[in-house]
C-alpha cells in the first residue's frame, strides 16, 4: 500500500519536485486547504498580493526575468475571473505561468454555489491548457503535465482547478522525471536537416540588402540564444532591428542594432525593413503593430522564419523559407554549419553589403528618435534618457506599463542582456509593469528594479505597492506623469480632431502622500534641471519608491506609423503630421 | 504622401475559399469538444457540420469530423492551430471533391404522406439507400445516406412532397484502399 496524501499536501509535493521557491497568490474559501498546508513546506515562499491580477502579472515579472515558470495560486470565483487579464497576458507574450485555482466541492459544481464559476471555461481561450481535476489520483499527473506544457514548445499559462473535496481527499502521489522533455507544444522535437541550414545559408550568402529581425522567441529560448544571435550577426555583418519583446538580446548600443522597428519604430529599422532583399525572421510574429500594411509589408524581400509555433509561420505574411525549430537549437547548429564552410564570411561579403549598410547610415541620419528638448518642462523622452544615462552600469531591470511612457522607454532605453526588459506587449495590459515589477524583485534581491509608467496605467494596480512595502521590495515606480492617457490622447489629437474625450484624468492623486500612505517613499520632479540629482536619490534609496516626474503634457510619440501606411512612410515629428484617412481612423 | 487605403482590417488579396473536410482524433474527455468549438470561434473560422463520437472505447479517443471552408490560409491555420491543443493526437484535411475519400452524412426525413406519396417519395430516394424506419398510414419517415449536397437538394424536393422534419448527422469521412491516415 503507497503512501496516501491530501490534495493540499500532493500540491505541495508537486511543487518542490518542480522546484517551486515562490508562489504569488491570494487566500480565499476555495483554496484553504491548500493554504493552511503551506506552513508545512518552508522552501516554498507565498507572495501575497492585493488583488490576483496583480499577482498574476508578479509571477509573469518573476517567470520573464528568471526563466523559471511563474506560479500563481486563487481561490474560485472571483478570484478565478481576477486572474483572466494576466493570464491572458502571459498568453499573447508566451510566458509560462501555472495557475492553481480552488473550485467549489465537487458535488456543488453546476449548481451556482457561492463563489462558483466556470473557471476552466472561462480560461479556456486564455491558456494553453487547463484542467479541472476530480479525482484526487489523478492531480500529481495532471500539475506535473501543467509544468511541462508551460514551459515546453512556445511557453504560456495553464490553469489546474481543484475542487475543495478533492484538496481534503487522499491520493497516491508519483513524479517520474522523464516526464520533462523539450517539445514543440506538445510534439517531438524537430531534427533541423542540414538542407535547412544550407537553405538558410545559401539566402544569407545571395543577399546584399538583408536584415535580421528578431523578437520574444530569442528570449523565450534562453541566455543561450541571445549569444548565438550576437555571434551571428557579428558572423555576417548584417543589421538587425528588434521588436518590443526582444529588446535586450542583442545589444541596444551596438552599431549593428539599427533600434526597435513597428508603429513607433525608428526611421532606418523600418526603412530597412521595407527595401530589405532578406528578412530574417527569428522569434518573432510578424504582429499587426509590426507589419502595418500586410500588402505593402516588405515587398521585395525574400523571408525566413525561425519559430518554435508551427502555427505561427505563414500566419499573417508567406515566407519563403519556413523552420520550426527552438532559436537556441537552431542557431548552435546554423553558426557551426556557417563556420564550417564560410571562413572568411565577414570581409569577403563587406563589399556585397556596403551600399546598403551607407544607405541605413542616410537614414540613420534623420535621427527619427529625437525631439525638440526644454530646459522650463521636463520632456518624457528626455526623463527616459537621463534614467537610462544614470542606471545603465548597474545591471538594471526595467518593466513598464502600457501607453507612451512604454514606447519611450522601448526607443530611449538601451538594453544590453535579455531577461532585463519585461512589458506588456500583445495583451497591452495597462497596470502590468508594477506589480510585474514586484515579481522581477523576488526574482533578482539586490538588483534595480524600475518600473518606467504612466500616471494613468499604474492607478489601474497602484494597490500592490503594499505589497513591495511588505515584502521590503524596493522597486521604483518611475512615473512620468502627463495627467492624461497619453496614447489615447495622442490618437485623438491625429485621428479624431483633437476631440479629448475622457482621456484626461481630473483629481489624480498626490503621488507623493500616497507613497507615503503606503509606507513607502515619494518623490517629484518638476523641472529638468533638478531631475538628475532625484534620479540619483532615487536609485539609492534601498525602499520601494514612487517617483512622481512631471512631464510635457502634449508630447507624442514619434516615430510613428499612422494607421493605413506602409513603412517607408512615417511621420518622423509633429511638422509632418498630416490627415489621416477615415479608413486608418478605424484601425487603431 | 499619396493617401493610402488601410492595413489593419482589411486583407489584402483574399484568397479563394475552398471548402474542407477535417477530421480531429481527440481524447474523449471533458471539455474537449468546447475546446474545438471555442477555437473555431474564437479565431473566426467556420464551422458548416461537425460529428462526433468516441470511436475507441478502450483508449478513449473520438473521431471529430468538421466541414468548414476558408481561404487556404485559413485552412493551414485551423491545421496547425487543431494540432496545438494537447488532448488532440492528429489532424487530417480533406479537400472538398478529393478522389480517394469517401464522404457521407446519413439524414433522417419525417413526411406527411399518403401511401401514393409515400410511393414517389421512395423513389426520388432511390439512389441512396432509402430505409423506411417508421410508418403511419399518414407519415412516414425515411433514412438516407448521401452527399451533403444531395442531402440539401434531396430536401428541397421533398419540401413540397410533405417534408414536416429534417434531422442530419452532418459528414463523417474516410479514406479509400487499405490505407488509413496516421
Amino acid at each position: 500500500m503507497p503512501k496516501l496524501f491530501t490534495g493540499a499536501e500532493i500540491v505541495f509535493k508537486a511543487l518542490e519536485d518542480q522546484k517551486v521557491d515562490y508562489i504569488f497568490g491570494y487566500p480565499g474559501g476555495a483554496v484553504l486547504p491548500i493554504y493552511d498546508e503551506l506552513k508545512n513546506h518552508k522552501s516554498i515562499k507565498h507572495i501575497l498580493a492585493r488583488h490576483e491580477q496583480g499577482a498574476g502579472h508578479a509571477a509573469e515579472g518573476y517567470a520573464r526575468s528568471s526563466g523559471k515558470p511563474g506560479i500563481l495560486l486563487v481561490t474560485s470565483g472571483p478570484g478565478a475571473t481576477n486572474a483572466v487579464t494576466a493570464l491572458t497576458d502571459a498568453y499573447m507574450d508566451s510566458v509560462p505561468l501555472v495557475c492553481i485555482s480552488g473550485q467549489v466541492p465537487t458535488h456543488l459544481i453546476g449548481t451556482d454555489a457561492f463563489q462558483e464559476c466556470d473557471t476552466t471555461g472561462i480560461t479556456r481561450p486564455c491558456t494553453k491548457h487547463n484542467w479541472l481535476v476530480k479525482d484526487v489520483n489523478d492531480l500529481a499527473r495532471v500539475l506535473h503535465l501543467a509544468f511541462e506544457v508551460a514551459t515546453t514548445g512556445r511557453p504560456g499559462p495553464v490553469l489546474v482547478d481543484i475542487p475543495k473535496d478533492i484538496q481534503f481527499k487522499k491520493g497516491k502521489y508519483s513524479f517520474s522525471k522523464s516526464t520533462l522533455k523539450k517539445k514543440l507544444n506538445g510534439r517531438a522535437t524537430h531534427k533541423i536537416s542540414n538542407n535547412e541550414l544550407d537553405k538558410f545559408i545559401d539566402l544569407l550568402k545571395k543577399s546584399s540588402k538583408p536584415i535580421f529581425y528578431t523578437g520574444g522567441g530569442v528570449i523565450n529560448s534562453g541566455p543561450q540564444a541571445s549569444e548565438y544571435l550576437r555571434e551571428l550577426v557579428s558572423l555576417t555583418g548584417f543589421p538587425i532591428t528588434s521588436t518590443l519583446q526582444g529588446l535586450g538580446a542583442y545589444p541596444g548600443d551596438d552599431p549593428q542594432f539599427l533600434g526597435m522597428l513597428g508603429m513607433h519604430g525608428t526611421f532606418e529599422a523600418n526603412n530597412a525593413m521595407h527595401d530589405c532583399d532578406l528578412m530574417i525572421n527569428i522569434g518573432a510574429r510578424f504582429d499587426d503593430r509590426i507589419t502595418g500594411k500586410v500588402d505593402e509589408f516588405s515587398p521585395g524581400s525574400k523571408k525566413i522564419h525561425v519559430d518554435i509555433d508551427p502555427s505561427s509561420i505563414g500566419k499573417n505574411i508567406k515566407v519563403d523559407l519556413a523552420i520550426v525549430s527552438d532559436v537556441s537549437e537552431f542557431l548552435k547548429s546554423l553558426i557551426k554549419r556557417f563556420k564550417e564552410k564560410n571562413k572568411n564570411f565577414l570581409s569577403s561579403n563587406k563589399q556585397k553589403t556596403s551600399k546598403w549598410w551607407s544607405t541605413i547610415e542616410k537614414w540613420r541620419e534623420k535621427k527619427s528618435l529625437n525631439f525638440i528638448n526644454s530646459n522650463k518642462i521636463i520632456k518624457p523622452q528626455h526623463a527616459v534618457q537621463r534614467l537610462y544615462e544614470l542606471t545603465k552600469d548597474k545591471d538594471t531591470f526595467v518593466t513598464t506599463e502600457v501607453g507612451q511612457h512604454q514606447m519611450w522607454a522601448a526607443q530611449h532605453y538601451k538594453f544590453n542582456k535579455p531577461n532585463r526588459w519585461m512589458t506588456s506587449g500583445g495583451l497591452g495590459t495597462m497596470g502590468y509593469g508594477l506589480p510585474a515589477a514586484i515579481g522581477v524583485q523576488i526574482a533578482n534581491p539586490g538588483k534595480l528594479v524600475v518600473d518606467i509608467a504612466g500616471e494613468a496605467s499604474v492607478l489601474m494596480t497602484m494597490q500592490e505597492m503594499s505589497t513591495a512595502v511588505q515584502y521590503k521590495l524596493p522597486i521604483k515606480i518611475f512615473i512620468l506623469n502627463n495627467e492624461y492617457m497619453g496614447m489615447v490622447r495622442q490618437w485623438q489629437e491625429l485621428l479624431h480632431e483633437k476631440n479629448y474625450s475622457e482621456s484626461y484624468t481630473a483629481a489624480l492623486p498626490d503621488f507623493v502622500k500616497l507613497a507615503e500612505s503606503y509606507g513607502c517613499v515619494g518623490m517629484r520632479a518638476k523641472t529638468p534641471d533638478e531631475l538628475d540629482e532625484k534620479i540619483k536619490e532615487m536609485v539609492n534609496i534601498d525602499r520601494p519608491v514612487i517617483f512622481d516626474c512631471l512631464v510635457d503634457k502634449a508630447e507624442n510619440c514619434f516615430p510613428m506609423i499612422p494607421s493605413g501606411k506602409p513603412h517607408n512612410q512615417m511621420i518622423l515629428g509633429p511638422e509632418e503630421e498630416e490627415e489621416i484617412s477615415d479608413e486608418g481612423k478605424i484601425l487603431v | 504622401m499619396a493617401k493610402s487605403k488601410s492595413a489593419y482590417s482589411v486583407p489584402g488579396k483574399i484568397g479563394k475559399i475552398e471548402r474542407h473536410i477535417i477530421v480531429v482524433w481527440v481524447d474523449n474527455e471533458a471539455g474537449v469538444l468546447a475546446r474545438i468549438a471555442g477555437l473555431f470561434s474564437g479565431r473566426g473560422y467556420n464551422i458548416e457540420s461537425l460529428a462526433v463520437a468516441e470511436v475507441d472505447k478502450k483508449k478513449h479517443i473520438s473521431r471529430i469530423t468538421i466541414v468548414t471552408e476558408g481561404t487556404p490560409q485559413v485552412i493551414e491555420q485551423i491545421n496547425l492551430q487543431l494540432k496545438k491543443l494537447v488532448p488532440v493526437h492528429k489532424v487530417a484535411d480533406f479537400k472538398r471533391g478529393e478522389k480517394d475519400i469517401l464522404f457521407r452524412e446519413l439524414a433522417l426525413f419525417k413526411m406527411l404522406a399518403n401511401a401514393n406519396k409515400q410511393e414517389k417519395i421512395k423513389k426520388i430516394c432511390k439512389k441512396f439507400n432509402p430505409v423506411v424506419l417508421d410508418k403511419t398510414n399518414k407519415s412516414f419517415v425515411i433514412q438516407v445516406t448521401a452527399l451533403r449536397a444531395e442531402i440539401d437538394k434531396l430536401a428541397i424536393d421533398l419540401k413540397r412532397l410533405g417534408l414536416i422534419s429534417t434531422s442530419r448527422t452532418g459528414a463523417v469521412a474516410m479514406t479509400k484502399g487499405p490505407k488509413v491516415f496516421n
